[in-house]
């Protein structure tokens, strides 16, 4: 739970990843505040996609320390040394951030309800009557109420993908993430998918963390855009600020390039 | 001579009762062996994925044991040594155990096949392992190796004759004993094999649907 409101959601201190020889982070310093809306735009390898895999524990920085909430998540700093957090501890954290991915990844063994109650009657303890109401009540919300007894596989991607952002909500984050939740679609299912977000962006008070080559939909739902190479933020600023008159070069060229 | 050299329908008729009832055997000790299979696959497999080298590595020596060494002596080895069990549980045990060693592989080929994905979303849920693997993983993971699991099945059937070598009278044994009670060799190994092709090839077949249909 936030302290006060001037705690952090997210903080980076010198966080570095590696993937063997490749620096893919390189002592990150970085925060999100409560509620912020935060596009990571940069050129693939860049580290966006890691940053978010790191902060659902997919994968575990170097060195650094990453706060949750001023909590810390994967290591904590004890008698001067890094030491790694116990899982039991982790999954404490954890269940504050949820993530939507590229691949959807709904488990494919479930019907579209049961995806989505599966982790509030197991994790949260919520009863089967309970969560199913808010799974209902989430899949209104996404435009998929008729599909709840739907096996995913019989879905198009871009209901998968509501499908997947409605499970995500049911864990009741207060992080969501994602990441390159678009890239799979075909291009008619997108806006969709993205109507969806910036519904949820506009009714909710959810910290979000994007990684998007839409620059059109960071424009619109986010808030602060970073600018990210070679595991760096080399320019952060306000999306109308950063689209039309970026100051970094490598900015201006990879807007160049996608927009 | 001519007489016994010449195929008899007689002897071929009057065999098959006794062929019916080894049958029955035969097919208990697959039915049983398959479900110690199956069940002690899935822990070997389960166990060799903890990455716990002080199970990993005794497990991993065991099974190359068994894979390594030929069926019919572990059995005649197996009776010898539990003499106080009946031949047929003996028999059930060790062809259990014999083909836990293959299905330990197919199971985890089929827990290698569940894409990552599936292991990153019940992370991202937080769910615990329990349900990661009992709700998530393992109901995919089996599904990939039905047809692994046919194949063994039709395979155990096949090998069920080795029986004979710790006097456990299923189908072949049937055979032997009647060809030894008469002469009739021919006419007895003739009709059990025909009985062993009767079961197991619509079986392969069955297997083979089920493959395609899951492809």
């Amino acid at each position: 739970m936030p302290e006060n409101d001037t705690t952090p959601a997210i903080e980076f201190q010198g966080v570095v990843k590696r993937f063997g020889d490749n620096v893919v982070l390189d002592g990150l310093d970085f925060t999100v505040a409560q509620g912020d809306r935060v596009t990571l735009i940069g050129p693939s390898g860049s580290g966006k996609t890691t940053i978010l895999r790191l902060l659902m524990t997919l994968e575990e920085a170097n060195e650094g320390l990453i706060l949750i909430d001023g909590d810390p998540y994967t290591h904590e700093m004890r008698g001067g040394k890094r030491v790694a957090i116990p899982d039991k501890r982790r999954s404490l954290v954890r269940r504050r951030v949820g993530m939507v991915f590229q691949q959807f990844n709904l488990f494919p063994n479930m019907t579209v309800l049961e995806n989505i109650i599966e982790a509030p009657i197991h994790v949260l303890g919520k009863s089967k009557a309970e969560a199913t109401t808010i799974a209902e009540a989430l899949l209104d919300k996404v435009g998929l109420a008729e599909k709840r007894d739907e096996r995913p596989t019989k879905l198009s991607g871009g209901q998968q993908q509501r499908v997947a952002i409605a499970r995500a909500l049911a864990m009741e984050p207060e992080i969501l993430l994602l990441d390159e939740v678009t890239s799979a679609l075909d291009p008619e299912l997108v806006a969709d998918v993205l109507g969806v977000l910036r519904n949820i962006a506009e009714t909710t008070d959810i910290t979000m963390l994007i990684v998007t080559h839409e620059m059109q939909f960071a424009r619109e739902v986010s808030n602060r855009v970073l600018m990210f190479d070679k595991g760096k933020i080399i320019e952060e600023a306000d999306p109308e600020t950063i689209f039309t008159s970026p100051t970094h070069e490598r900015t201006q060229e990879f807007l160049r390039a996608v927009l | 001579m001519d007489e016994t050299s010449a195929w008899s329908w007689e002897h071929a008729a009057a065999v098959l009762p006794d062929l019916l009832e080894g049958l029955q055997i035969t097919v208990l000790a697959t039915v049983v062996g398959m479900v110690i299979a199956s069940v002690l696959g899935l822990v070997v497999a389960m166990v060799r994925r903890s990455g716990l080298r002080v199970v990993t590595i005794p497990v991993g020596f065991l099974v190359e044991f068994i894979r390594s060494t030929p069926l019919l002596v572990q059995l005649v080895f197996a009776n010898l040594l539990f003499t106080q069990f009946p031949s047929l549980t003996i028999g059930c045990v060790v062809l259990g155990v014999h083909y836990a060693t293959y299905m330990s592989e197919v199971y985890r080929a089929g827990i290698d096949a569940v894409p990552k994905g599936q292991w990153e979303a019940a992370v991202a849920l937080d769910l615990p392992r329990s349900r990661t693997w009992g709700a998530v993983v393992l109901p995919q993971a089996i599904r990939n190796t039905l047809p692994g699991l046919g194949n063994y099945a039709v395979s155990m059937f096949k090998e069920t004759p080795f029986l004979f070598a710790i006097a456990v009278v299923e189908m072949y044994t049937a055979a032997q004993q009647y060809g030894a009670d008469t002469f009739r060799y021919m006419e007895a190994i003739t009709m059990a094999g025909l009985l062993f092709l009767l079961v197991s090839y619509p079986t392969s077949l069955l297997v083979r649907r089920l493959e395609n249909r899951l492809a």
